[in-house]
């Protein structure tokens, strides 16, 4: 901790400002002596976040399912990583009353709800991408303080890569205005989307595909300290790898997107009361945001600014918390050039600088800024919608379960999530319990 | 350049609904439609049901655009689509009416296309009459 710390107090007056509160309120929160760069916690967040008001929700267990190629059914496999998610959490399956889910079938809560025998009190199955979880740790907050359930498990599987159900023009549906204005001309679904934003950022701030190259190249690094990265025994990538893979859609290669695995995990929440009698130690929910922009290619004027900004700009006013205050980020990686834009939407660096702020190391292991410390979807895994385990590996860093990848001392966590074509996004601040 | 537009060949493109029905139509004439909401003046694409800038739905209408566009952002695809022949440039092309279209660039080098440079309007005939706009680089 650094100085000007404010924790469990009143602050009266306001928004927090380059480390400096003003004007407004901040309730069971701490206030660290950050530094903010970009200016996102400055005034002006949008809806109700303004306020800080770090939850009484935490999370108590958190669990993947098998990961890889596993010849799994997506039902075994949430079965799988919500099972191990309620043993970690010291529970059982009658303790949960509300369940979040997608990627199972149309009624993707339902669906789970009925395989495990559970008559839930809530349900959630917003589609929102891989953002989705993140999203989810919202409303279970909200719903676990409301008094709608006690105990919530969010959870998430795909058999993608032994169904071989991933498609290169994705899925579009034929009564959507894409099927009548965009699929006609043939992009790669989402990769050309994220292509055309790396292109208009290189050309617009200067960057080369080698500096971008480091987010796969760092990635890599981390996932050689984690046995159960799919990447985990391929040895060391080096940007001239990621530049000679084959280009699906300039300037991406294939070691510019993320893999394609099954995987799964859940993650479980319950009141931070409760999570106090567990045997885990709580990881509290201090804050979330999200803001979601666009189905179509086009909707967004500008490519190289996400919504990232907003959600992120509202996690961190409800938590009271700058980016400065982040030990260990998890930040949804479906391509290099997603933590390009998500990093500087969050403001952990200025417009235009990520390429030169994340050069010499700093998100490699050992570097002042551990970023996507499983390895990321670019080299641990990508089970088609990811963010579920974001929330896996920040809960386990954050107890300090990662052994070789563990980021020493953490106690402050940033997961991430990005859906569909930069559609959705969605932060989440978690914290250690104190 | 001129000359036919080649470039991948897609499958079929989906019936227009109630509301993308005109600009389909005025695609049969090769002409490139942009709506704009006569209420606030604001210009969208795709069609839609309401203007997005004031909410209005009783005063859209179209205005024929000139062609002139330039590229805002752009991709070349290896990867083989069902359908299409890579290597092709897809792109988001802003229209001088200020609307962004996304297309094709269809240049002798795909690898040449890039941000800002100048295009102009031309067409890629489907089976059923109605056509694609696509663009092909122009001079400033």
């Amino acid at each position: 901790m650094s100085g000007g710390v404010v924790r469990g107090g009143v602050v009266r007056g306001g928004v927090v400002r380059g480390g400096v509160v003003r004007g407004g309120v901040v309730r069971g929160g701490v206030v660290r002596g950050g530094v903010v760069s970009g200016g996102v916690v400055s005034g002006g967040a949008t809806g109700a976040a303004t306020r800080p008001t770090s939850t009484g929700v935490a999370i108590v267990g958190a669990a993947e399912s098998d990961l890889g190629v596993t010849g799994r059914s997506i039902l075994g496999l949430q079965a799988q990583a919500i099972g191990r998610a309620i043993e970690d959490a010291g529970l059982t399956l009658a303790d949960i009353d509300g369940l979040a889910t997608t990627g199972v079938s149309r009624f993707s809560a339902t669906q789970v709800a009925d395989y495990l025998g559970l008559r839930p009190s809530w349900t959630d199955s917003t589609f929102a991408g891989g953002s989705a979880f993140e999203m989810y740790v919202a409303r279970a907050a909200q719903a676990i303080e409301a008094g709608q359930c006690g105990t919530v498990v969010i959870s998430y599987a795909s058999n993608q890569r032994s169904a071989r159900s991933r498609s290169l023009a994705g899925v579009v549906e034929t009564h959507t205005p894409e099927a009548q204005f965009e699929t006609p001309y043939g992009p790669l679904y989402p990769i050309s989307y994220y292509a055309m934003a790396a292109q208009q950022y290189l050309h617009r701030y200067g960057g080369s595909r080698e500096a971008l190259a480091e987010v796969a190249v760092a990635a890599r690094e981390w996932a050689l300290l984690n046995p159960a990265a799919f990447r985990h025994g391929a040895g060391p990538l080096t940007a001239a790898d990621v530049l000679a893979a084959p280009m699906a859609s300039t300037p991406l290669t294939t070691a510019d997107c993320c893999l394609v695995t099954d995987g799964g995990g859940a993650v479980v929440l319950t009141s931070l009361d409760r999570a106090r009698d567990l045997p885990k130690p709580p990881v509290r929910v201090l804050g979330y945001g999200e803001c979601t922009t666009n189905t179509s290619m086009t909707a967004v004027d500008d490519l190289t600014v996400t919504g990232a900004v907003e959600s992120g700009r509202a996690a961190f006013a409800r938590a009271g918390l700058t980016p400065g205050d982040v030990d260990v980020a998890e930040v949804y990686d479906s391509f290099t050039i997603t933590v390009v834009l998500t990093l500087e939407a969050l403001g952990f660096c200025g417009r235009g600088e990520t390429l030169d702020w994340i050069a010499g190391g700093r998100i490699r292991p050992g570097g002042d800024f551990p970023l996507d410390t499983s390895g990321g979807g670019l080299s641990y895994c990508h089970p088609g919608q990811y963010g579920v385990l974001l929330l896996v590996e920040a809960v386990r860093q954050l107890r300090g379960e990662c052994g070789a990848r563990q980021v020493p001392g953490a106690e402050i966590a940033l997961a991430h999530g990005t859906g569909g074509i930069l559609s959705t996004h969605a932060t989440v601040l978690l914290g250690v319990d104190r | 350049m001129s000359g036919p537009v080649s470039g991948p060949v897609s499958g079929e493109v989906p019936e227009p609904d109630e509301v993308t029905e005109p600009w389909w139509e005025a695609t049969r004439r090769r002409v490139l439609l942009v709506q704009r909401c006569g209420a606030c003046g604001h210009a969208q694409h795709p069609p839609r049901a309401l203007c997005t800038a004031c909410g209005s739905a009783r005063d859209l209408g179209w205005t024929e655009a000139s062609g002139a566009a330039e590229v805002d952002a752009c991709t070349v695809v290896e990867r083989a689509m069902p359908g299409f022949t890579p290597p092709y440039v897809v792109a988001r092309v802003r229209l001088a009416e200020g609307v962004l279209l996304l297309s094709n660039v269809v240049a002798d080098d795909p690898y040449q296309v890039g941000g800002g440079d100048p295009l102009r309007l031309d067409w890629r005939p489907l089976p059923d009459g109605r056509a694609l706009p696509v663009f092909v680089p122009s001079e400033r």
